[in-house]
């Protein structure tokens, strides 16, 4: 289902990055471009900037922990003057951090803090970042696929709770 | 404790005050806490604290099959569950690439837009209480039975319905079906006049909502909001119009707007989307295409490997899943962009400068549910 991508859109993506675009793929009528982690910041103001790309709909990161690059940090754009959405897709070594986008769309603040405490990724020139769905102090990043799914962090749970869990 | 105590003062000026709006709270709508700086009654900053209803539904939804994690996702947005089903089916049938038969797709039109209406009555009903007009609570209460009534009647459940499946609907809509949603559309024309006779005109209505909690079009796209809080800010953008799902490119609805984006606008655009909704309603009644209520789908569902991101218009605002397929029976990753997550977001720049009590409208204002806050 997935077919190479090569519309007027990723023609000025490629002129104006380079080799920062990885890949671009049509997936079941729904683009993506894969991109360097190394020049999220300008593709991301570009997108904002020129291709009008306004809104940071959504803001996620999948794990595929076979792979060199585990992360695949998944940015959703929606276009208000085109009617048009584009996923970027950056993907990310475990322990790379990638740039904040907070500057550029102030709604991946907490975007960026649920990826944070569900998968330890860490964003820099985030102001604030810090668990956000799990107590500040939990240990362990639940959406990774070694989480498992009945796994807890007991000792917080007996720290805090005072009762023994874990199933 | 001791921490707590060294990070205030950091945080305190010599007039400050931290006051916390505890998990525990008639007003914040569910378990929400929110931090609040205040000077004095001002707000000077407000810090959320949420994850009190967090029951990892992204990490279950791996583990369930396609089927099997449908009525996981009722219970994220409890009070409109339908729509949330409406988004999960529509986007897994995306991802295998088959279309629910027309049917389906219009009597899912009138099931969501019933949805959407009961939930704009919970909300007008809780939020007119946090305010502390207790009348409209019962009036909305009241309307909003005889939606539940329709829902059970449905699929036999009043609340987290599960109504549609993937390929479109397990159940035909039963003999009265059409004549129900009449009956009700028919009659809330008037109810929702006693809504706007109760409060529209109401000057300690407009006292508490006017000029509170004010988002510019601009801080609105920037900061994500959508859904009703967007309209009110000025930008005339709803998703069924821009990219029409289900059934509504069939159906002539009006997109209301506000002007300036205060609280008060917001509350009439939800009060003029009740009014839409119940418009769309009557229109699909009187056409309900016959046919198969179910495509062709097998009963086990693996989706070619691949990923989808489908959006739709619930009533709190652009809900959107983002599932990612490897070809097997489960889903490797589901992604729900919720929207009082990302609307909650604003709650500070709406507050700050307004005093406490304004916070609490600001937070009914929002529409937030916390089962989607969190997931």
């Amino acid at each position: 289902m997935q077919i190479p991508l090569d519309n007027d859109l990723t023609k000025r993506y490629r002129e104006q990055f380079g080799v920062a675009i990885l890949d671009a793929i049509e997936d079941r009528k729904q683009p993506y471009l894969v991109v360097a982690a190394a020049q999220l910041a300008g593709i991301a103001r570009y997108s904002r900037d020129v291709e009008q790309f306004d809104l940071l709909e959504d803001y996620t990161a999948v794990d595929w922990p076979r792979r060199e690059k585990r992360f695949d940090l998944v940015a959703i754009l929606y276009s208000f003057p085109h009617n048009t959405r584009l996923r970027l897709k950056i993907p990310l070594a475990a322990d790379e951090t990638a740039a904040s986008l907070v500057e550029i769309w102030p709604t991946a603040n907490w975007l960026e803090r649920e990826i944070f405490d569900m998968f330890g990724i860490s964003f820099s020139g985030h102001p604030d970042l810090k668990r956000i769905l799990l107590p500040e102090e939990w240990q362990g990043h639940p959406l990774r696929k070694d989480y498992d799914i009945l796994q807890q962090d007991t000792a917080w749970v007996r720290e805090n709770l005072g009762i023994e869990s874990g199933q | 404790m001791q921490d707590d105590a060294a990070q205030n003062q950091t945080l305190l000026g010599a007039d400050e005050l931290v006051l916390n709006m505890g998990p525990q709270h008639p007003s914040t709508h569910g378990v929400l806490r929110v931090k609040l700086k205040l000077d004095g009654e001002r707000v000077r900053g407000t810090e959320c604290v949420i994850g009190y209803l967090h029951r990892g539904v992204e990490k279950i939804a791996e583990n369930r099959t396609y089927q099997q994690f449908a009525p996981y996702v009722d219970r994220m947005d409890y009070v409109a569950a339908v729509s949330n089903g409406l988004g999960y089916c529509e986007a897994v049938e995306k991802l295998l690439n088959v279309e629910a038969p027309p049917r389906a797709k219009v009597i899912r039109t009138i099931m969501t837009e019933l949805q959407r209406i009961a939930s704009h009555l919970i909300w007008l009903g809780t939020h007119a209480l946090d305010i502390g007009a207790l009348t409209p609570l019962f009036y909305c209460l009241r309307e909003r039975e005889e939606i539940l009534k329709i829902f059970e009647k449905y699929c036999g459940a009043r609340l987290t319905t599960h109504a549609f499946r993937i390929g479109g609907l397990q159940y035909e809509a039963y003999d009265s079906f059409e004549k129900d949603v009449e009956r009700f559309c028919k009659d809330f024309e008037r109810r929702i006049q006693e809504y706007v006779d109760l409060l529209t005109g109401n000057s300690i209505w407009i006292g508490r909502t006017r000029n509170v909690g004010v988002l510019s079009a601009e801080d609105c796209i920037a900061l994500g909001a959508s859904g009703p809080v967007l309209r009110a800010s000025g930008v005339k953008w709803d998703l069924r119009r821009a990219q029409p799902y289900a059934a509504y490119d069939q159906y002539k609805f009006e997109i209301p707007v506000g002007t300036k984006g205060d609280t008060y606008d917001r509350y009439m655009v939800r009060m003029e989307e009740m009014r839409q909704s119940r418009l769309i309603c009557l229109q699909a009644i009187e056409n309900i295409p016959a046919g198969p209520i179910i495509g062709k789908v097998g009963k086990v569902l693996k989706p070619p490997a691949g990923e989808i991101y489908h959006s739709i218009e619930a009533p709190k605002g652009i809900l959107g899943y983002y599932i990612v397929s490897d070809g097997t029976t489960q889903p490797y990753r589901v992604r729900i962009r919720p929207p009082s997550f990302i609307n909650l977001q604003a709650l500070d720049k709406m507050a700050r400068g307004h005093l406490v009590a304004d916070v609490v409208a600001i937070i009914g204002t929002l529409d937030i549910v916390l089962g989607e806050v969190d997931r």
